[in-house]
């Protein structure tokens, strides 16, 4: 029993006298705490665990065996979906560190009036589904979409890209900025102003202040939103399902293969694939950032 | 303070209000849109209606339900489960903890269809497991479980439960009735924050749903997918505005909670 046996090892020093009925009692107490994580531990391994190892070997059960996973890695179609969605979420992750830098900062630098009700329509949607703000874009961009009236009305063209990768794109940050902008203003909040101060008491400018105090000292908070944000984007799935766009961003891909296709091996292959490299980033992000980071949504 | 408030200030501010009219405009916009007798026409030229969603009720009622039963489920789950690993945790901050923390927020960590297919191939072929509607409640426990004991670890960590623990054991109050008559009062705010983001992510829960489902345990989400591409807009929209009716008092309660905490971290 390592795992009790830890629970008694870490025990906090207690100001009971540590006689055989104290010693009893802590007894009592590490097994109560075991049976506490316990039930949790083995819904994790039969509906998590044990599903993830299976799909590992679903991945192996085609006609190629373990070789698919080496034969996606070299298929034309499947590589190019998976620099895409890589590209993609890249660059949703980059305007997304810019545009929540900017209002994470000024929000935490600054108090006027309003600026609770700024900072809740900022994170709103943070839990707002995917299909749902895939639905937000066409009413935005689609084909009778605000964009495209007032292109109309302005220059005589409708312009509709609701449907593109430039849809996509504005679905993915729509999603992203809620889930960042809180950590970066929390993060800005704990900055100490006095050496901005002192920066620009020295004669710094003040976009040599953003670079050289604010940027450095906001490092851990962007690393950690930015794995957060990139794996969100990687996995996300509604957004692009309800846009029905031609750009098969891996998810989409994975679907078509299990449904579709009905190509069970390789979509468990991509699954695993995919679920390998968010993971890796987020722990990749953990260690260089420290503190806890998951995706979510 | 003020003084420095120049174009610079005027600028951010713009700045953020544009972000705030992106993220709220199309809100909006699909509210309005869902009571619109035509979208095509406007809403002034063609009027208000609740038809739309009355249509909606009609056709997709047994989805709210569903949803709505599944997400209270996942909560019950998500605290019977989840609680007590806080609460485990809290105490016992060791490098097994540590472990049992990285292996629980896993799930998080994996995109939700590949979650989804992995529980198709684990336990798809059980019974009747795969056409009952629990088959979607466990891939939102462990979807939601990480959430629950986050909030909860860090309200217990900040209320300095061991010196509380320790008063109540040394008047010789036993693990059960710490745990009742201690710990899960003190941790209320966290339990609050962490189910109000249990039963929120749940009902907004696509991604592994739309795998997890059958046409008898169509979810919500899955509906309205489902009306983005077989109805008319104005009845997608009307079931976004019932969607987003049973949401948005959720989201406003988790930040009101949240500015609470804060605050209480604050005073402490």
């Amino acid at each position: 029993m390592p795992f009790l046996a830890s629970f008694c090892r870490n025990q906090t020093p207690g100001l009971i006298l540590r006689g055989p009925r104290g010693t009893e009692r802590m007894r009592r107490d590490s097994l109560a705490l075991g049976l506490m994580v316990a039930p949790a531990i083995a819904f994790l391994v039969a509906f998590f665990l044990l599903p993830l190892v299976l799909m590992l070997r679903t991945g192996a059960s085609g006609p190629g065996g373990w070789a698919t996973y080496l034969a996606i890695l070299a298929n034309d179609r499947y590589l190019a979906s998976l620099w895409k969605t890589v590209a993609l979420a890249a660059s949703v992750t980059a305007a997304t560190l810019v545009v929540s830098g900017v209002a994470g900062v000024f929000l935490a630098r600054h108090r006027f009036r309003g600026r609770r009700l700024l900072t809740a329509f900022l994170t709103l949607p943070l839990a707002f589904p995917g299909v749902v703000i895939g639905f937000m874009v066409i009413l935005l961009a689609g084909r009778q979409g605000v964009v495209g009236e007032a292109t109309l009305a302005l220059f005589g063209e409708r312009v509709v890209f609701a449907y593109s990768l430039a849809g996509l794109f504005v679905g993915y940050l729509y999603f992203s900025i809620p889930r960042t902008v809180l950590t970066i203003m929390a993060a800005a909040e704990k900055l100490d102003p006095s050496l901005e101060e002192a920066a620009r008491s020295l004669g710094a400018t003040p976009l040599a202040v953003v670079r050289d105090v604010i940027m450095p000292g906001l490092k851990g908070p962007f690393i950690a939103a930015g794995a957060i944000c990139f794996a969100t984007a990687m996995g996300a799935f509604g957004t692009a399902f309800t846009l029905a766009t031609r750009i098969d961003v891996l998810p989409m891909v994975i679907y078509a293969e299990f449904t579709v296709g009905a190509n069970i091996a390789v979509a468990a292959a991509l699954s695993f694939l995919l679920g390998a490299i968010t993971w890796l980033v987020l722990a990749a992000a953990r260690t260089a950032a420290g503190g806890t980071v998951a995706a979510a949504g | 303070m003020s003084s420095r408030r120049g174009l610079g200030f005027a600028a951010g501010l713009v700045f953020l209000g544009l972000v705030a009219l992106f993220l709220i405009g199309p809100v909006v916009l699909s509210l309005l849109a869902g009571l619109t007798v035509n979208y095509q026409r406007g809403i002034i030229a063609s009027g208000v209606t609740l038809a739309w969603v009355e249509r909606v009720l009609d056709l997709y009622a047994h989805t709210i339900g569903l949803s709505v039963g599944i997400a209270l489920a996942t909560l019950g789950l998500a605290l019977l489960l989840g609680v007590p690993v806080a609460y485990a945790l809290a105490r016992h901050p060791g490098r097994l903890a540590r472990l049992a923390k990285e292996a629980l927020v896993m799930p998080v960590a994996i995109p939700g269809i590949a979650t989804g297919l992995a529980l198709i191939l684990a336990w798809g072929a059980v019974g009747g497991f795969r056409s009952h509607w629990t088959f979607i409640l466990v891939g939102h426990v462990l979807f939601t479980l990480p959430f629950m004991v986050r909030s909860t670890l860090a309200v217990m960590l900040a209320v300095n439960l061991p010196t509380l623990e320790e008063a109540a054991r040394s008047l010789g109050a036993g693990v059960a009735a710490r745990f009742v008559t201690v710990v899960l009062p003190n941790a209320a705010p966290g339990i609050l924050a962490g189910s109000l983001m249990v039963v929120t992510l749940s009902l907004g829960e696509f991604n592994m749903t739309l795998m997890l489902h059958t046409p008898f345990t169509m979810t919500l989400p899955v509906g309205l997918a489902d009306s983005y591409a077989s109805m008319r807009l104005e009845i997608g929209s009307a079931y976004t505005l019932v969607f987003l009716v049973l949401l948005i008092p959720l989201l406003v309660a988790l930040q009101w909670v949240a500015d609470r905490t804060a605050a209480l971290g604050l005073r402490q």
